[in-house]
């Protein structure tokens, strides 16, 4: 065997080691059933629960601006469309800090719209309602992104036939693009909802940490290491498991996208 | 029915296109032209998918596009039933759902139906476009446009997807639908003898300008420039054809006179030769020659295309024969002369048709 092949060979095993040993770390540190045991506790519950709500309704809102949004990024030119491309996926780059800092300068109490929010009787920093807006703020650049590319990946004759066949460019949209396109916007779902379990920074400081209230299961782990490791290796322990499921699904969606091209 | 008339003015960066046509309803036009002369672009426009710089679009009463007057009909409500020249299959629908998606949902299934007996598609109406051959393929979108009984049918390049084998089958087949049609049909194409079959009149686009318009016959007998005399390619004959055991095959002109081909062929054909393997003799010369074909023809026209001379020959069909300068004058050929064409059967290629 060549020197080379040892190199990259070797290279490739200690990557593997370092990335792969510390989630394997969570699993083999304390037993099964000590694991299930700390999900008992309530406050682990509630993140949970938390999370899953937050997520939810954060991908909801995502999926309803951002469905549309990308359809006319990735089906119109215009003067400005890269700047509003680029405008749109600036939060992906944007380190957690900075995003929190941002959100609080924008809709917080001191924030440039805090006294319209404050009249309207809206109260968004150390709220529920505040976690959703970061988890959104954090979360929507991942699916806008996917989902431009698979609109734009549509080919356009399809749209054509499709309203030379008599539906407008709405009911194309529902009957054509999106059917087509949906391997794409799936993997996009899973990007941003992956994204979104994970949010630690933004809605730390946009939202704070109490619980039951703002804090969810990342925000729990961080709340819990010092004093509950066990319990924080518990909640990992899930979140790990979810985060998998995720990108197993967006590896599927792709291979199916796959398919379809062949 | 009603006739369709497009005029549009379309410039694309360095491309600029300019053509006025007019097709009447039961009548199919050819537009014949290399690629990139426009030929796609004027269907775009004529269906709504394009918006010209300026024109004019009617069918019948009704004005789908006038940019004088701000009209400008959506695609969805002009009623052309387009044939895309990949097909633009829904892959993600079956074929019943394909040749169905322009109808009313709720009897979108019973509807397909007859359309799918139609076009030989019931055995596959649930699989998916994706599973069917090339041929299969076309059937799928000539059912789908036709399915909302379109005011004018629109192909374009309907058969350049095909491969040799299905192609014929296919050009029979679209032959018979273009036929029975109602409405004006438009179809484009690249190849001059395709468009001689399909079309009742073709008109050669070059450059984003039409360049002439005739029956196939007109063109290839008075070509008005070099270009079409090129472009027109095959002088095409219909008939009908008759296997022998020696592997001839004779085609019985419609309106007089017999052919042989080397070509295997049987039943309805189109039997075409280049103007340049036809010979012209004094009308009943001595003997044929090696020639196998010989058909007694009448020169209607005689035009000069840079240093040929091309004839318009009647016989029984509009035939055209390219000949030398030296001929013309050895042969005294003018308008009203008796003259005999001849060529051989191995430049006789037959499709079936």
């Amino acid at each position: 065997m060549s020197a080379f092949r040892l190199w990259i060979g070797a290279a490739l095993a200690v990557a593997l080691a370092f990335l792969t040993l510390p989630v394997l770390a969570i699993f083999l540190n304390t037993s099964p059933g000590r694991l299930l045991d700390s999900l008992d506790d309530p406050a682990a519950r509630d993140a949970l629960l938390l999370s899953l709500k937050t997520t939810t309704l954060a991908l909801a809102i995502i999926l309803a601006v951002g469905t549309p949004a990308a359809y006319l990024l990735a089906t119109r030119r215009f003067r400005g469309r890269s700047l509003v491309l680029t405008l749109v996926e600036l939060p992906l780059v944007l380190p957690p800090a900075v995003a929190g800092i941002a959100l609080l300068a924008a809709v917080g109490p001191q924030g440039i719209f805090g006294d319209a929010l404050a009249e309207a009787h809206v109260e968004l920093a150390l709220q529920r309602a505040g976690v959703v807006v970061a988890l959104v703020f954090v979360a929507a650049p991942f699916y806008l992104r996917q989902a431009v590319a698979a609109f734009a990946a549509v080919e356009p004759t399809l749209l054509q036939a499709s309203r030379t066949l008599g539906a407008s460019e709405a009911a194309t949209l529902a009957r054509v693009v999106v059917p087509t396109a949906l391997p794409g916007l799936a993997a996009g779902t899973a990007l941003a909802w992956g994204r979104a379990l994970g949010e630690f920074g933004a809605t730390l400081m946009f939202a704070g940490s109490f619980r039951g209230i703002t804090q969810t299961a990342p925000l729990a782990i961080y709340d819990d290491f010092t004093d509950d490791f066990s319990g924080a290796l518990a909640l990992s322990a899930v979140l790990v498991c979810v985060s998998a499921a995720l990108l197993i699904s967006v590896k599927l969606a792709g291979g199916e996208r796959g398919l379809a091209a062949r | 029915m009603d006739s369709l008339r497009v005029e549009a003015a379309v410039t694309l960066g360095a491309f600029d296109l300019d053509v006025e046509l007019d097709v009447q309803a039961g009548r199919c036009l050819a537009l014949a032209g290399p690629s990139g002369a426009g030929k796609s672009t004027l269907l775009r426009v004529a269906a709504g998918l394009l918006r010209p710089g300026s024109g004019r679009v009617s069918c019948g009463e009704a004005v789908w596009l006038d940019t004088a007057a701000g009209v400008d009909v959506a695609p969805e409500r002009r009623g052309c039933g387009y044939v895309f020249q990949d097909y633009a299959l829904f892959e993600h629908l079956r074929v019943w759902q394909n040749v169905g998606y322009a109808l009313p949902r709720r009897e979108r299934r019973a509807a397909a139906a007859p359309l799918l007996e139609r076009f030989g598609l019931t055995h596959l109406s649930d699989a998916r476009p994706r599973t069917l051959s090339g041929g299969e393929r076309q059937r799928v979108a000539l059912a789908r446009a036709l399915a909302r009984r379109p005011s004018v049918l629109l192909l374009d390049e309907p058969l350049s997807a095909l491969d040799a084998r299905t192609r014929a089958n296919a050009t029979r087949e679209l032959a018979a639908l273009l036929r029975e049609a109602e409405v004006p049909c438009v179809l484009v194409t690249h190849d001059f003898t395709e468009a001689a079959v399909l079309g009742d009149e073709v008109a050669v686009i070059d450059g984003g300008r039409l360049v002439q318009r005739g029956t196939p016959a007109d063109l290839a007998a008075t070509p008005r420039s070099a270009f079409v005399a090129d472009f027109t390619g095959a002088v095409v004959l219909r008939g009908t054809a008759q296997s022998r055991s020696d592997g001839l095959t004779l085609v019985d002109l419609d309106g007089g006179g017999q052919v042989a081909s080397t070509d295997a062929g049987e039943g309805a054909v189109a039997a075409s030769v280049f103007p340049w393997e036809i010979a012209v003799e004094p009308a009943g010369a001595a003997h044929p020659g090696s020639a196998r074909n010989r058909i007694a023809a009448e020169v209607v026209s005689v035009t000069r295309v840079g240093g040929r001379v091309r004839l318009g020959l009647l016989a029984g069909q509009p035939l055209a024969a390219e000949v030398s300068e030296a001929a013309v004058r050895d042969l005294a050929l003018a308008p009203g002369v008796r003259v005999a064409a001849t060529w051989k059967a191995t430049a006789t290629r037959l499709i079936a048709g």
